[in-house]
């Protein structure tokens, strides 16, 4: 048995390179136009079979993220690459072709499926829309899909809300791989869900990447989850991520103060795993206002006179990328 | 059932009954409004009139027997079975008069609900889909047909198109446009920010499909809600035109020009002018109940 | 005497499907400062107890018990009157979602004074002083100005700040938070997590916290209540529960965090569903999906078991013999 054996490395399946959304909101009549920076140069690299956790509170961009990559909305600069074809500047035409390779799994169980349609209609939606195959052919692939979430096939025609929130979650994971997928982003897929329940669909979606080879971008908050199913993290803080690497650099060693602020503040039922007792201060600054330099230096314990005035760029730091000026000192 | 890997499989047992059908459920929730169920039923005895008046009806609405002018209803002194509600100035019988209005008043109502629903439907689809320019231009189109006072509208409108039922009813549904179209875009507007129309964008639908197939839908409570009122609205509406001359023309059996030709026998033979008036009251409270109804019982499975 | 003293509290609501029992039979007692934690998911009953403290249960609901007494106080018999003075004064709430539990069209200055005025018969400027320092004392900045804000123009954070001043206006001797930080960010969760332990602490104030998150329980509670189906099925110190657990259920809840499943693929799961109204097990209601249920379990239901450092509704507890435990 050698000692360092070939690593086969999985092919990337979506690059994202320095993208940037800005949204131009009017104040008022007589007030200049804002720009609301939701993402502010957001690169990284997604390879097959690999999750990548995005992890930040409300107004980090993360939901912007979701719909950048989803491509519901085009960003403003910046390149997103599927199988290295760049989305960005390609026709609607183009654009329907290129969106079979991702689909999304949204948060709120109960907003996410409409009510009026069965579930056999809401999973054969976009097969409808994106392919020829006639009604039965849609109904054995949708009952097959079913099958593979766990649901029972005699369900096929009812209603969603006949459905638990854990159920309707597996209902809304199965029309995301309808269209076979190369991508799932999936924005806070398991919040709303009871622990046990939780425990199921973060397993359904772990067996689901192991047989498909599904690459997932994994929003969410809790830390807890992430730790467990990403293989890489990243922070993000108003737009822009903080901290990036790989799941056991990051957890092991968090360098950002945000990042170790998020750790410390995970309520935590062992309490061997509950670090140092950092409660955070302030609020999180209005997007549309982020102060000047570093965006985290009005709540940063360790911040010093040049946080206020220099951005911090996210450099390499202990094998993950940091954008802070101290990040060396964190220990 | 072991609680190792495999029990991510199936792992939710299914109640064994099989949930009732929407419209089961909804006919539960709905029955149990027993002024809406009082509607229903009226409602639809009209339509049974309406539809077999020939049959039911014991005269030609506008044969005149010239030897039974102003007979009173069967229960006065000088009435009689040959004409059970009595008849009218040139001895046209009341009973075959109100039961042939029915039909009319059905159709008027039928038809101007038809046309300002699907007008004000895609109307207010297209401002609350489209948004920007044309969702202004569109809500202020219908902010200026709403600020006149519909009456006098739909009289103008009756007055440049000219007498007559079918006129009557275009100028009617001209007015009552703004109420659909504003119900509607407001729907679509609460419907597009939920999360299951991104879904629906993420997987590829355009806006047509995305607004006639995901959003339209949802939006059709309040607007059926409003469709039932607006019966009721419609026949009043037309009553009123026909009342000013502007609607129906006799002999035309209408309800509401009925009434307006007999008003100087108020005194003297007032079952002229009751009929027709019972007639309308009767019908237009039948589709407000039926409307109530209809309303509780689509709410509640909207709030879940 | 506890401050707080409930005996076999039941709450019905009866639909077209049969009688549903929300909570079924729960003792609870809370003494003075102290922090009890009431964890369980969808459906176990948590937040229907405390509505049912607060005389907040509607219509068609039935609310039983062989005892609910506030400091002495039989609140079951009291009329709604009386019932106001001590809900809101004594006995404060504060809810789930800071934006829907606040008033959109009032000011949150005219909302926290609404309590006082009606409750401790303040006016003029000693209310407006009053109010002012309560928002200084849950944390809000600049809270003059503050008054004058409405509740959308606050964060979420700021919102339930809000909502803490207007719990603790009267200085109440019992708050009960309900899910008080599920709709917040992490880092305001723990900024109100703190604040609710320091005004405890400071106050003498007994708190009730209801959640379905472990780790918060773990952090701030003396004592945890667990609640399965409508039922009490474990209690004991927050410390020993989570080390270690006697109720299988709390034992498989505890597996299923994620924080547990460290170097494990897969989390273990709870296999099967919470019953609902047609389908409520003979014997124990957590039969059906306990791994260690064996015939007895089945067909007669278990009462709460003491042992030495609390109770278990089990008769099978994971502990086994630990303490020589009656079968």
């Amino acid at each position: 048995m050698s000692e360092n054996p070939v690593v086969q490395e999985s092919p990337v399946v979506l690059e994202a390179i320095d993208l940037r959304k800005h949204y131009a909101i009017r104040q008022g009549l007589m007030k200049p136009l804002a720009t609301l920076r939701a993402l502010d140069g957001v690169s990284f690299r997604l390879e097959a079979g690999k999750t990548l956790a995005v992890v930040g509170e409300s107004g980090c961009g993360k939901s912007t993220l979701a719909r950048s990559v989803t491509m519901i909305e085009p960003p403003t600069s910046g390149h997103l690459l599927y199988d290295g074809r760049d989305v960005v500047g390609r026709s609607p035409a183009e654009l329907k072709e290129l969106r079979r390779t991702v689909q999304m799994v949204f948060q709120n169980p109960y907003g996410s499926l409409n009510p009026r349609k069965t579930v056999g209609a809401l999973l054969a939606e976009p097969l409808v829309v994106n392919t020829d195959l006639p009604a039965r052919e849609r109904r054995e692939r949708a009952l097959a899909m079913m099958a593979k979430v766990g649901l029972r096939g005699d369900q096929i025609d009812r209603y969603p809300h006949m459905f638990s929130g854990g159920q309707r979650q597996r209902i809304a994971i199965a029309r995301a791989l309808m269209l076979n997928p190369r991508v799932v982003v999936a924005d806070e897929p398991v919040s709303a869900l009871d622990v046990s329940i939780q425990a199921q669909v973060l397993n359904l979606m772990m067996d689901l990447q192991e047989e498909l080879g599904l690459a997932y971008l994994f929003i969410s908050h809790d830390l807890g989850v992430v730790r467990h199913i990403a293989d890489a993290v990243m922070v993000m803080y108003l737009g822009r991520p903080v901290e990036h690497g790989p799941k056991e650099v990051v957890f092991a060693r968090p360098r950002h103060p945000y990042t170790r602020i998020l750790m410390a503040a995970t309520p935590r039922v062992n309490p061997d795993l509950r670090g140092e007792r950092v409660v955070p201060k302030g609020e999180l600054p209005s997007p549309l206002n982020p102060p000047p330099g570093c965006p985290f230096h009005r709540r940063c314990p360790h911040a010093r006179e040049n946080c206020a005035v220099d951005v911090p760029a996210l450099r390499d730091v202990d094998g993950r990328l940091v954008a802070c000026h101290y990040a060396e000192e964190m220990a | 059932m072991t609680m190792d890997a495999q029990s991510n499989a199936v792992v939710e047992p299914v109640p064994t009954a099989t949930p009732p059908h929407p419209l089961v459920e909804f006919w539960f929730h709905f029955r149990q409004n027993t002024g809406a169920v009082i509607g229903l039923v009226v409602i639809l005895l009209l339509v049974l009139v309406a539809v077999f008046a020939e049959v039911v009806a014991p005269h030609s609405p506008i044969a005149q027997y010239r030897d039974a002018i102003l007979v009173p209803p069967v229960w006065h002194e000088g009435g009689s079975w040959t004409h059970i509600l009595g008849t009218d100035d040139i001895g046209r019988d009341m009973l075959s008069r109100v039961i042939y209005g029915a039909r009319l008043s059905l159709m008027i109502g039928l038809i101007v609900v038809t046309l300002s629903l699907a007008v004000g439907l895609a109307l207010g689809m297209t401002a609350g889909f489209f948004g920007g320019v044309v969702d202004i231009a569109v809500m202020r189109l219908m902010d200026i047909v709403l600020s006149l006072p519909s009456l006098l509208l739909a009289i103008v409108v009756a007055a440049i198109l000219g007498p007559g039922l079918f006129n009557a009813m275009l100028s009617v549904s001209v007015v009552v446009i703004p109420h659909y179209a504003r119900l509607t875009r407001a729907a679509v507007l609460a419907e597009m920010s939920k999360d299951y129309v991104v879904a629906s964008r993420v997987a590829g639908a355009g806006p047509l499909r995305l607004m006639l197939v995901d959003v339209l839908p949802n939006c059709m409570a309040p607007l059926i809600v409003q469709a039932t009122l607006g019966f009721s609205t419609a026949i009043l509406d037309a009553a009123a035109l026909g009342f000013l001359g502007l609607g129906a023309q006799p002999p035309t059996p209408e309800w509401g020009t009925m009434l307006a030709s007999s008003l100087q026998f108020l005194q003297r033979a007032p079952w002229v002018v009751t009929w027709p008036g019972v007639a309308i009251l009767v019908t237009v409270l039948a589709f407000n109940l039926l409307g109530d109804g209809l309303r509780d019982a689509l709410d509640p499975k909207l709030k879940r | 005497m506890p401050l707080l003293d409930i005996r076999n509290l039941s709450v019905e609501f009866t639909t077209r499907a049969g009688t549903f029992r929300a909570v079924d039979g729960i003792d609870l007692s809370v003494d003075e400062g102290e922090v009890v934690g009431i964890v369980g998911e969808s459906g176990s009953g948590k937040s229907v107890t405390s509505l049912a403290v607060m005389g907040l249960i509607p219509a068609p609901g039935r609310v039983v018990a062989d005892r609910m007494s506030f400091a002495g106080t039989d609140l079951r018999t009291l009329d709604r009157g009386a019932r106001r003075k001590i809900t809101g004064k004594d006995v404060a709430m504060v809810f789930q979602e800071p934006m829907s539990s606040l008033n959109p069209c009032f000011t949150v200055g005219f909302q926290i004074m609404e309590t006082l005025k009606v409750h401790e018969r303040l006016s003029g400027r000693a209310l407006k002083r009053r109010a002012v320092e309560l928002l200084e004392q849950v944390g809000i900045p600049a809270p003059e100005s503050r008054l004058s804000s409405f509740p959308h123009q606050l964060s979420g954070g700021m919102n339930q700040r809000v909502m803490i001043a207007i719990a603790i206006a009267c200085n109440p001797r019992l708050l009960i938070a309900d899910e008080p930080t599920t709709a917040l960010d992490v880092t305001i969760q723990k900024q109100i997590l703190d604040l609710l332990v320091r005004l405890q602490k400071e106050r003498g104030m007994a708190l009730i916290l209801i959640t379905h998150d472990m780790g918060v329980v773990a952090e701030t509670a003396h004592r945890v209540v667990v609640m399965y189906a409508g039922q009490k099925v474990e209690e004991r110190r927050a410390s020993d529960l989570f080390a270690r657990p006697q109720h299988p259920y709390t034992g498989a809840l505890l597996d299923a965090l994620p924080e547990r499943a460290l170097g494990k693929s897969r989390l273990p799961t709870i296999p099967g569903v919470v019953p609902g109204i047609g389908d409520r097990p003979q014997g124990c209601l957590f039969n059906p999906r306990c791994r260690f249920a064996k015939a007895d379990c089945r067909t007669l239901r278990p009462p709460l078991f003491p042992d030495p450092e609390g109770e278990a509704r089990c008769y099978y507890p994971l502990g086994g013999d630990m303490w020589g435990a009656p079968e």
